[in-house]
């Protein structure tokens, strides 16, 4: 038998080699969300990478159409002239052979990140994504993490049909061993961006088709969004709206609407889902007694029905009404325009959900 | 163990024949020591000291053994599942790798990953992986991890990976589109086929398209290959470093058909149904243990039957000592270990259940 067992220094985790996260502010001294450096959210992912890639040589950028291409969605626009075909890699369509691959590399040191065109495609990608890189840490008994960042695109809105319009949240998020962050504005998804690649452990980056175009301004200095804190973006008393990604926008339409009618709700944009900040959810629970969760995945077993369970068993006593939450509707994503803008939780529907809790 | 053999030396200069009596006996020893420890692993399986899939090499010793001889320390070898011959011949000692069959803390993977799943840092094993075929994209990542260090970041050395895979894996998708990427990327993977002739009860021609030409499958990815028997573990060598030297040097893929044979089920619950005795024992004929523990005595007359016996004597102690530690070894803590290791930095809101934390630093590390 081991006469002692030597514990592993909170710090400096073997499995990882070297990394280092930045010193995280509180969002009060962040730098300011308002200003004129006007950029598209898909600068903002570049910027975030780019950064990254001239301060670390390990960061290296893999995925369909990144390089020659400038990225199908033109995230990756101008990084092959910078950084070279070594480290902006086109690949072919094998997201399982590719997303398996930077595990691989991960685990040799390097800190991959990958670019899904589209989320939906990465569940071909299932067994490398889910069974391997979450669990490579444990598996090995702390020999071997998997530092790596899978990013692309997330969710319905445009007219992409069923097989398009994933939203992994959800189905993912169930996974011990991965974090998960899911920005819904150009500032934040620079900043988690940067997070993400600096974290050792697998992030999984949700972002948005429908927000890539989306201006805002996002200061040119270094800054990092912490993983685990949420934003309050609108503060309120009658009512918490809880969402995360796209819907954020959506919610802060209802809240618009809503404060017309005398009804204050307090959005809070989550940011991340895992880890999942519910103390800032319990807080402003106590301050509104009411919850709505706003979530574009599914009803059944989604992210909204764990933020409720959570509210119900940290803040019951706050409770003033039984939690709502509105989700995509529960089935497939349709194609038609009119029937996709109702499967979306749309402004309509937040509003709906809220007088109801109120009423 | 001498399973880290350094062999350095231009293609064809260090075939077996010039090696030295040192290295050519030390495989011996590393095969005679895998087959003792499987015999005793599957006695421990069997009074259930060991749970879950087990899979046992015996029959296969000489693959390992001939391959690992021709590359070095400090090349990353990834495999699947039927993996205790790897670990041990990778040079992880016998009692570490019986320990995490037995669940216990002082095992490779702290008694989490089980037999299936034999991880060893120092000795740049990448693991055991359970899923088939799944560490055939991971094989390709860890040598386009080594040819990235060098190439771009301008340190390290031109490396290779040796992944291992069944006959059974040929058929995943995975493979095929990381041979596919290896070919493009011309990443420096070598894909060794222990080929054993069955997926699970499957005989490979039932299974698997021109399964007397595999190489075929590499040719279509424009990967270099060799189809090369595995009963001899010196002919093994002698045709397969110097492939591997070349492919160092150009720093491409490749990929062995490796003939080999299990003489024990898939895994420990397989009743066998699918062959006769009769092909098992044809096989036994040629065994690559008594093969080449022949030639070293009769043929090489470098080693004395005296000097056999007591190998297979200190093998069967080594093992014996490896279940006492095993036995003897303490299980890993639902405290300290549970949810230790799930994540590198374990922040806060991890879980709605508790916090994540660090556990135990490995014993390997």
């Amino acid at each position: 038998m081991m006469s002692t067992l030597e514990m592993i220094d909170q710090q400096v985790h073997p499995a990882v080699g070297e990394w280092e996260l930045p010193a995280f502010v509180e969002e009060s001294a962040m730098p300011s969300r308002e200003g004129d450096r006007v950029i598209q959210y898909r600068e903002a992912l570049r910027e975030a990478m780019s950064e990254e890639m001239r301060r670390d040589q390990r960061v290296f950028l893999i995925g369909e159409e990144v390089a020659q291409y400038n990225g199908a969605y033109k995230v990756s626009q101008g990084m092959l002239e910078e950084f070279g075909e070594k480290r902006i890699i086109d690949s072919p369509i094998s997201e399982s052979g590719f997303a398996g691959m930077c595990i691989g590399a991960a685990m040799y040191g390097l800190r991959p990140i990958v670019e899904f065109m589209s989320w939906s495609f990465s569940l071909v990608a299932a067994d490398p994504i889910l069974n391997n890189a979450p669990k490579m840490l444990y598996m090995s008994g702390g020999q071997w993490g998997c530092p790596i960042v899978f990013r692309g695109n997330d969710g319905a809105g445009g007219q992409l049909g069923s097989t398009h319009s994933w939203c992994v949240e959800a189905l993912f998020a169930n996974v011990p061993g991965l974090k998960m962050a899911i920005p819904s504005n150009p500032y934040d998804a620079k900043g988690l961006l940067k997070t993400a690649i600096r974290d050792p452990d697998p992030v999984f980056f949700l972002e948005s088709e429908r927000m890539l175009g989306d201006k805002a301004h996002v200061p040119e200095e270094e800054y990092y969004v912490p993983f685990g804190r949420a934003r309050v973006c609108r503060e309120g008393d009658a009512v918490t709206l809880v969402s995360f990604g796209r819907p954020v926008q959506f919610c802060m339409e209802a809240a618009g609407q809503l404060a017309g009618e005398g009804i204050e709700c307090e959005v809070l944009d989550m940011r991340t889902i895992r880890p999942l900040d519910i103390d800032s959810v319990i807080e402003s629970v106590r301050k509104t007694g009411r919850v709505v969760v706003v979530d574009q995945s599914w009803p059944f077993a989604g992210i909204s029905s764990e933020v409720i369970t959570q509210v119900c068993e940290r803040g019951f006593d706050w409770l003033d009404h039984q939690p709502v939450r509105v989700n995509a509707a529960d089935v497939p994503t349709p194609y038609a325009k009119e029937l996709e803008s109702a499967y979306l939780p749309n402004t309509e529907r937040i509003v709906a959900a809220v007088k109801k809790t109120v009423g | 163990m001498t399973a880290m053999v350094k062999t350095r030396g231009g293609a064809g200069a260090g075939l077996s024949a010039g090696l030295s009596d040192d290295v050519v006996i030390g495989w011996l020893r590393d095969m005679v020591l895998i087959r003792e420890f499987e015999l005793r692993t599957m006695s421990a399986y069997q009074q259930a000291k060991i749970g879950g899939f087990c899979h046992i090499y015996i029959g296969q010793e000489a693959a390992v053994v001939g391959t690992f001889g021709a590359v070095e320390h400090d090349d990353p070898v990834v495999t699947a599942y039927r993996d205790h011959g790897h670990a041990l011949a990778r040079g992880m000692s016998p009692d570490v790798c019986m320990a995490e069959m037995f669940g216990k803390i002082t095992g490779c993977a702290k008694g989490k990953g089980g037999s299936m799943h034999m991880f060893d840092r120092p000795n740049w094993l990448f693991g055991g992986h359970g899923i088939v075929g799944a560490q055939t994209p991971m094989g390709a990542g860890l040598a386009f991890g080594a040819r990235y260090e060098w190439e771009v970041m301008g340190r390290g050395k031109k490396k290779v990976c040796l992944c291992y895979l069944g006959d059974g894996a040929l058929n995943q998708g995975a493979l095929h589109e990381a041979m596919n990427m290896a070919g493009i990327l011309s990443i420096p993977v070598i894909y060794i086929v222990e080929n054993n002739g069955y997926s699970m009860g499957t005989a490979i021609d039932r299974g698997t398209t021109m399964a007397d030409k595999l190489w075929k499958k590499a040719e279509a990815y424009g990967i270099e290959h060799r189809t090369i028997d595995g009963f001899d573990v010196c002919s093994l060598y002698d045709e397969f470093r110097p492939f591997v030297d070349v492919l160092r040097d150009e720093q491409r893929p490749g990929f062995v058909d490796l003939k080999t044979y299990r003489y024990q089920g898939h895994s420990m619950s397989d009743p066998q149904k699918y062959r006769t005795k009769e092909e098992v024992a044809g096989h036994q004929e040629k065994d690559c243990l008594d093969r080449h523990a022949h030639h070293l005595m009769s043929e090489r007359g470098c080693l004395s039957e005296d000097a056999f016996k007591e190998m297979q004597k200190d093998a069967k102690e080594q093992v014996k000592e490896a279940v006492a530690f095993a036995e003897g070894s303490a299980a890993p803590t639902v405290e300290g270990e549970l949810y230790s290791d799930v994540y590198a930095n374990p922040q806060k809101n991890l879980s709605p259940v508790r916090d994540y934390a660090h556990g135990t630093k490995n014993p390997l590390q």
